[in-house]
């Protein structure tokens, strides 16, 4: 990654211009302006200045119906998986894309789920229960990300404190935050599985941008043998290789 | 009205390990075999894009849709069964291979101990040493008996291995040599040897070099590139039946496979099965193809399934435990392990299905139990399969499970975490069972399979013994800080992968009132059907299965020569 001067990040410049909350600026025509402004016109505002990021931040939502939804997960995502001084964090990664594109195929419907009623709450060893596609319990999360994020400190949960984030986050994961047909624990562990799967996954999928999930885990992807260095006492690093080639 | 199709010699219900080696056997000796596959025909072709950890390992590109067919789960009798809607604990596989082609290749034989666990047991400790409910019981064959189809299956996948040192334990000579010494394996035998364990290397069935089997199948060897369970393997250098037994059925011109195709009955009248009863998935119309011999060659659970909905043998009743069809239903008590921390890197993104190493000191009746409490015992191992980044993310004790501490310390250690396992024996109750489920049905309205299980004191116990055992080795291997688990074992949680090592249910045995199968693995109650497969064991051992189901397939594919020779019984 090429070194650039440290500059406020995509969600502090979102929320600084006051368009992640949503309520003021609707609409992803305003979210598509905002990805436009913060990478083609000032590389150094965005913090990774890779092309990746640039074509990401525009290409649109196959699953999001606007922008405050794609806000939402991306700052979900960012916080269980955050920037920091070790490397790129969801956003950069392009998890939130990632999500999108998952909910909007297979993964989304529960296609190779088996979905037929009656349907009836089990205990939780017992698994997925619910009659809600993966899609619609990803729609309601959001939903309800927002709502107890205006009602805890009265702002939408893109325009709060990370602290509060984690807060309302941490209350998720402990299921102590009502949802409809669904747990919010059980939305919990599906937003943290979609994330590392986002961070890790080729990045064919949209997410793990430039391969920097990989990268940071010095994982070499897809080679097709290791037979000379399995045997090695030395820690062996390997460029990392995408499926696609690249 | 279904359409009746001519008769043929044997008719296989599903085309994976059992069914392939059953179908190479007997086209061999020219036998016509026709083989109903519910899911697509796999080749090695179909694997040049199995890289792919998102795909084949999180979303399940080769396990069987549920959308189709599941099976319902609770812990006990007394709370409602509910449908396992997405995969979880186990992952069962469709297309012409079955299981066999996702799996990692750990090719252990069954002890002389598993086959006759109930007389050992007494002889050794006396009666009262079985607690009660334990349906512990012999197999109605032993070892003994068993080794030369060991051996046949050994020679045809080419299994790759080194004697077991443990003194008192079966002495197998393998046809090629084990994986190779990697500082991993290296750790933890001389840490395992220093405890005054016997550690050797796994037996492994991704090949080791070129080798060339019996049946004149050429595969070439292992490349440890890290992807092979849940994907197909891309070399054909792990032994498949894609990639062994089906290619030498095929070249007779005696087989055909018949894919999409889904069994839902086995016709019957008079203790005879006439045929089965098909579906073909693409158009929805239904067959019955006749034959002289039915062999029930699916999945474990599917196996089941089939003999209930076909109404063939008697369905278990866990009141009274008497009944055959559901009983002895056993999984793999595989949760005591230790995760070790270390200050420097290895390359644990290769890797290869079995490469690994173990010691089984502490596996069947090799050490004493008089004075635990839980019989026979798990193997304890370190395997190098290839951390996938996505399914790999240890963090130490005391970290939370998200967040910049969680991303920082599950980066960091991504190629210093190390895991030792135990695979434990999961042995049989007479109340963890399956049976049909009274609300859920599959895609044509069939009845559901419902399972209940659930750990019992035996399992905490053996688990809790493990653990410390895995965390004991981990710490003489030099680790900075262990992470133990086994020590804390509440329910079964059908949500966690676990293990597709699930058996029992249609199990062999010498008495036809215990047991479904005898020792051909023919029914006792239906002579000319024939169940083979992981469904037979009467218990579970600490090893992978793969190996005994593979005897178990050619010790039925010899009875099914026999009887189409001379008909009735063979026992």
């Amino acid at each position: 990654m090429t070194e650039k001067p440290k500059n406020y990040s995509r969600r502090d410049f979102l929320k600084t211009t006051g368009i992640a909350t949503g309520a003021l600026i609707g609409g992803g025509l305003i979210g598509g302006l905002v990805g436009l402004n913060v990478d083609k016109d000032d590389q150094h505002v965005s913090d990774t200045g890779n092309t990746n990021h640039e074509m990401g931040t525009n290409g649109g939502f196959q699953f999001f119906q606007n922008q405050r939804e794609f806000n939402v997960i991306s700052n979900a995502t960012e916080r269980i998986f955050p920037k920091d001084d070790i490397g790129p964090g969801a956003i950069d990664l392009g998890v939130p894309y990632f999500i999108d594109r998952q909910l909007a195929g297979q993964y989304g419907s529960n296609t190779k789920e088996y979905m037929q009623g009656p349907f009836a709450v089990g205990a939780k060893t017992q698994g997925y229960q619910s009659r809600l596609t993966r899609a619609s319990i990803f729609r309601q999360g959001i939903a309800v990300l927002d709502e107890e994020a205006n009602k805890r400190f009265e702002k939408g949960f893109s325009s709060i404190e990370a602290e509060q984030m984690d807060e309302i986050l941490t209350a998720f994961q402990n299921d102590e935050i009502p949802m409809t047909g669904v747990t919010s624990a059980f939305f919990f562990r599906l937003l943290r599985t979609a994330t590392l799967e986002g961070a890790y996954a080729d990045p064919m999928y949209g997410g793990n941008r430039n391969m920097d999930g990989w990268k940071m885990k010095e994982f070499p992807g897809h080679q097709m043998s290791y037979i000379n260095v399995i045997d090695k006492e030395k820690f062996q690093k390997i460029a990392p290789q995408p499926l696609g080639g690249m | 009205m279904a359409t009746k199709l001519p008769k043929t010699d044997i008719v296989l219900v599903g085309v994976g390990w059992v069914g392939g080696i059953i179908a190479a056997e007997l086209t061999k000796k020219g036998y016509k075999v026709v083989g109903i596959e519910r899911g697509k025909e796999r080749s090695t072709e179909d694997y040049f894009m199995a890289h792919d950890e998102l795909r084949y390992a999180d979303r399940k590109e080769m396990m069987q849709d549920l959308s189709k067919e599941t099976l319902t789960f609770r812990h006990n009798t007394t709370q409602r069964a509910l449908p396992y809607r997405e995969w979880g604990s186990f992952l069962i596989g469709e297309g012409t291979g079955g299981s066999g082609e996702h799996w990692n290749g750990q090719t252990f034989r069954f002890l002389p101990y598993d086959f006759e666990i109930y007389s050992e047991t007494v002889k050794r400790y006396g009666k009262g040493k079985i607690p009660k409910g334990m349906m512990l019981q012999d197999w109605g064959i032993t070892y003994k008996e068993l080794e030369p189809y060991f051996d046949k299956f050994d020679a045809m996948t080419g299994i790759g291995g080194e004697p077991n040192p443990l003194p008192g334990s079966p002495q197998v000579k393998y046809p090629n040599p084990p994986m190779l010494e990697t500082p991993v394996t290296a750790l933890f035998k001389s840490a395992t040897k220093d405890l005054g364990y016997h550690p050797y290397h796994m037996p492994s069935n991704n090949l080791t070099q070129p080798y060339t089997n019996p049946d004149g199948i050429a595969r070439s060897a292992c490349q440890y590139c890290g992807f092979c369970e849940r994907f197909g393997c891309e070399y054909g250098a792990k032994a498949s039946p894609v990639v062994t037994v089906l290619p030498v059925a095929k070249e007779t011109g005696n087989f055909e496979v018949r894919p999409h195709c889904v069994v839902r009955k086995v016709l019957h009248t008079n203790g005879k099965a006439t045929g089965v009863l098909y579906v073909d998935t693409r158009t929805g119309e239904e067959f019955i193809q006749e034959a002289d011999v039915v062999v029930v060659s699916a999945y474990q659970m599917n196996n089941i399934k089939l003999l209930l909905n076909s109404q063939l043998g008697r369905p278990y009743d866990p009141v009274t435990g008497t009944g055959v069809i559901g009983r002895n239903y056993a999984y793999q008590t595989y949760l005591g392990t230790a995760v070790g921390f270390f200050d420097k890197d290895f390359n644990m993104y290769a890797g290869a299905g079995a490469l690994g190493a173990q010691i089984d000191d502490f596996n069947g009746d090799f050490f004493d139990h008089t004075d635990l409490d839980f019989l026979h015992g798990a193997t304890i191992h370190i395997t190098q399969l290839g951390d996938r980044p996505i399914a790999n993310n240890h963090v130490p004790p005391n970290v939370p499970s998200w967040g910049k501490e969680f991303k920082d310390a599950s980066v960091q250690n991504a190629n210093r975490a190390l895991i030792i396992k135990a695979q434990g024996a999961s042995l049989p109750w007479q109340d963890n069972y399956i049976d049909q489920d009274p609300t859920y049905k599959d895609a044509f309205g069939d009845p559901l399979l419902r399972m209940t299980f659930n750990w019992k004191d035996q399992d905490r116990q053996l688990m809790k013994f493990m653990g410390e055992k895995c965390a004991e080795i981990m710490k003489q291997m030099g680790a900075k800080e262990v992470k133990m688990t086994g020590d804390e074992i509440g329910d079964y949680d059908i949500r966690n992968y676990q293990s597709t090592h699930n058996t029992g249910g249609v199990i062999m045995g010498a008495d036809p009132e215990t047991s479904a199968l005898n020792s051909y693995l023919q029914m006792w109650d239906c002579e000319n059907v024939f169940v083979p497969g992981a469904s037979a064991f009467a218990q579970n051992s600490g090893y992978n299965p793969t190996n005994t189901v593979g005897a178990l397939a050619y010790r039925a594919a010899e009875g099914i020569e026999k009887y189409l020779k001379t008909g009735g019984s063979l026992v």
